[in-house]
């Protein structure tokens, strides 16, 4: 029976929660989905480098033109990686356990990070979201980079704000622009997968550390298929049509940039 | 039905297992765990909600009512999420249309009750927030209720050696984090359930339900001229619905706030119809003061509108014999036990 099959999983779960004493009963929820063997002493970083026109990013000072010609600077610019998925070139996959970061371009450490204990092998290619998946969406109360202490977190309408960009423009409304994307479900849905190919094999062995490095272009925000005119647009707060919009633009943001061995 | 007596049994050994299993932990002695059963109450539906990934415990409890009540939970410390909802008012705020927030501010929705939440699949008047525990982080962070931020929080709460030990109990060492807080809050709201009222104990068959020949009139109007809305036993079915109400200056759109979707436009969550006695005024933004402001606008106040609830095209004509026992009958979804509940009484 169904129900009673439910039921024995409810009382065990109870069972191994009530025996945690010393950890959050919410670690539990944190499966690993791990299923190869891991390597104690591997490693591999994976860095973001935020760029406009291939140049590392002025917050404030930087001046730059989107594609319709409008003149902006950026102030703020963060965004959620997560789901990320590793394939070596036998086609084995590692997926991340509890694989949330959030990139802010204020904050250098939250830049760049390793994954550990992933087995050794020849990485050549990776998968990640951009944004929050729906189930962590619609699960309650999350923390670490998901705590909505981040200021990515809708309360009026519960859901995560999968990346953000602010800053200012002669060319809005105001001489400000911010594009807060959001929503993950149905026609709305602005989570957007992204697979690349590495341009080399990230080795993942003992004593190694090799490197992914990932660009995301700012200016694709505004730009294929959709192009942004700041005077028509430049204020993007909660979930529709053009939140949809600016991910479409955004979902083709990212390329590896090189890869260290 | 049965599933639910199942359910409750499987849920009372699970607990007992809390305490024999781990017996040495001092947190989940008998006496508090025994204190502390969530029950589904016998013919109920199997909640939405039952603390998945949170943690059922007498010092969560305590640390969630602690929270509940504490005004240092707004911007300048004057209002506790139990200043909107009071216990004698069933979690309303009695003869409050809208209620005071920070410096007065006004809101534009009526504080609803709080009671079997754990039975909600969404939150708020319009369903915006989509779990209990998401829902505080609404009030705290608009600027008319609480009008507080997330980290002055932790910082206030963190510099008070109670709430460090209260934490420490609830959760293992003295941590405050966003989510802890919202955890301990939904274990208290959770635990909210009201499920004795005279109707209650007709249902179940016991002492104090004899209903009289009136209430049963009563009960079979509402079950022809209410109950597709207003569902048993939660007495609302938990949609989106516009029932007719004027829009007013404030123009509020409802659900369509949420959705985007015109066929949204003017619906609002159906509110239960229990403890009625203690969360007047009515509807979502407290326009009307009593039950026969509300029966007569269902009797000759329908405002039209593309999206207004078909069965209320006519509205809902009663006779005065069957509008008084139609307000018998929801008089007996008052559980005074409830609001009188010491468990759910703020902290002295």
């Amino acid at each position: 029976m169904k129900l009673k099959s439910l039921l024995i999983v409810l009382l065990a779960t109870i069972g191994v929660v009530a025996c945690r004493k010393k950890d959050d009963p919410v670690a539990a929820n944190n499966t690993n989905t791990n299923t190869t063997p891991q390597d104690s002493s591997t490693q591999l970083k994976i860095s973001f480098d935020n760029v406009v026109n291939g140049m590392a990013v002025q917050l404030t000072t930087g001046k730059y033109a989107n594609a319709n010609g409008d003149s902006f600077s950026v102030t703020m610019y963060k965004y959620y990686i997560s789901n990320i998925s590793l394939y070596t070139d036998a086609n084995a996959e590692y997926k991340e356990s509890e694989s949330y970061h959030l990139v802010n371009e204020d904050l250098k450490d939250s830049k760049s990070f390793t994954i550990k204990n992933l087995p050794a092998g020849n990485y050549v290619k990776i998968k990640f979201l951009i944004g929050v998946d729906s189930a962590r969406n619609v699960s309650g109360a999350q923390t670490g980079a998901l705590d909505p202490l981040n200021s990515m977190f809708w309360d009026w309408n519960t859901g995560y704000i999968m990346a953000k960009i602010e800053g200012t423009s002669t060319n809005a409304t105001g001489n400000n622009f911010a594009f807060h994307i959001g929503g993950f479900t149905g026609f709305y849905n602005t989570l957007r997968w992204v697979t690349l190919t590495l341009p080399a094999n990230a080795i993942v062995a003992k004593g190694k550390q090799p490197g992914i490095h990932i660009r995301s272009e700012i200016k694709e925000w505004f730009q294929t298929p959709n192009l942004i005119d700041f005077s028509k647009m430049s204020f993007v707060a909660s979930t529709g049509t053009k939140a949809v919009n600016i991910a479409d633009n955004y979902a083709d943001m990212f390329s590896v940039d090189h890869i260290d061995n | 039905m049965k599933k639910g007596i199942i359910i409750a049994a499987i849920l009372s050994i699970a607990s007992a297992s809390l305490f024999t299993a781990c017996k040495p932990d001092p947190d989940f002695d008998a006496v508090k765990t025994e204190e502390l059963s969530f029950k589904i109450p016998q013919g109920w539906p199997i909640p939405y909600y039952q603390f998945e990934n949170n943690k059922v415990s007498q010092a969560n409890f305590e640390l969630g009512r602690k929270l509940f009540f504490d005004t240092r939970l707004s911007k300048d410390n004057t209002i506790s999420c139990g200043s909107c909802h009071q216990a004698f008012s069933a979690f309303a705020q009695l003869d409050h249309a809208v209620s005071h927030g920070v410096q007065d501010k006004l809101g534009t929705r009526n504080s609803p009750a709080l009671f079997n939440l754990n039975w909600h699949t969404s939150f708020f008047w319009d369903g915006g927030v989509n779990h209990i525990e998401s829902q505080p982080i609404n009030p705290i962070q608009n600027p008319v209720e609480m009008d507080e931020n997330l980290g002055n929080i932790i910082t206030k709460l963190s510099a008070d050696n109670t709430y460090k030990q209260m934490f420490t109990s609830a959760w293992g060492n003295d941590t405050i984090n966003s989510q802890r807080i919202f955890k301990s809050l939904a274990m208290f709201m959770g635990m909210l359930v009201s499920s004795n009222s005279k109707y209650d104990k007709y249902k179940r068959g016991e002492a104090g339900g004899n209903m009289t020949a009136e209430e049963l009139s009563g009960y079979e109007i509402y079950k022809a001229k209410c109950s597709s809305c207003h569902t048993e036993p939660l007495f609302s079915d938990f949609s989106y619905k516009n029932n007719g109400l004027p829009p007013t200056s404030v123009n509020d759109s409802g659900r369509a706030h949420i959705t985007r979707a015109a066929a949204d436009m003017y619906k609002f969550k159906v509110p239960s119809l229990r403890n009625l006695a203690y969360t007047m005024p009515f509807m979502h933004d407290g326009r009307f003061d009593n039950l026969d402001r509300v029966l007569d606008h269902y009797a000759g106040g329908i405002h039209q509108s593309p999206t207004l609830e078909p069965q209320l095209q006519n509205g809902i004509q009663l006779n005065s014999q069957q509008r008084s026992d139609l307000l018998a009958f929801l008089n007996t979804l008052n559980d005074e036990s409830f609001v009188k509940d010491s468990r759910f009484q703020q902290p002295k």
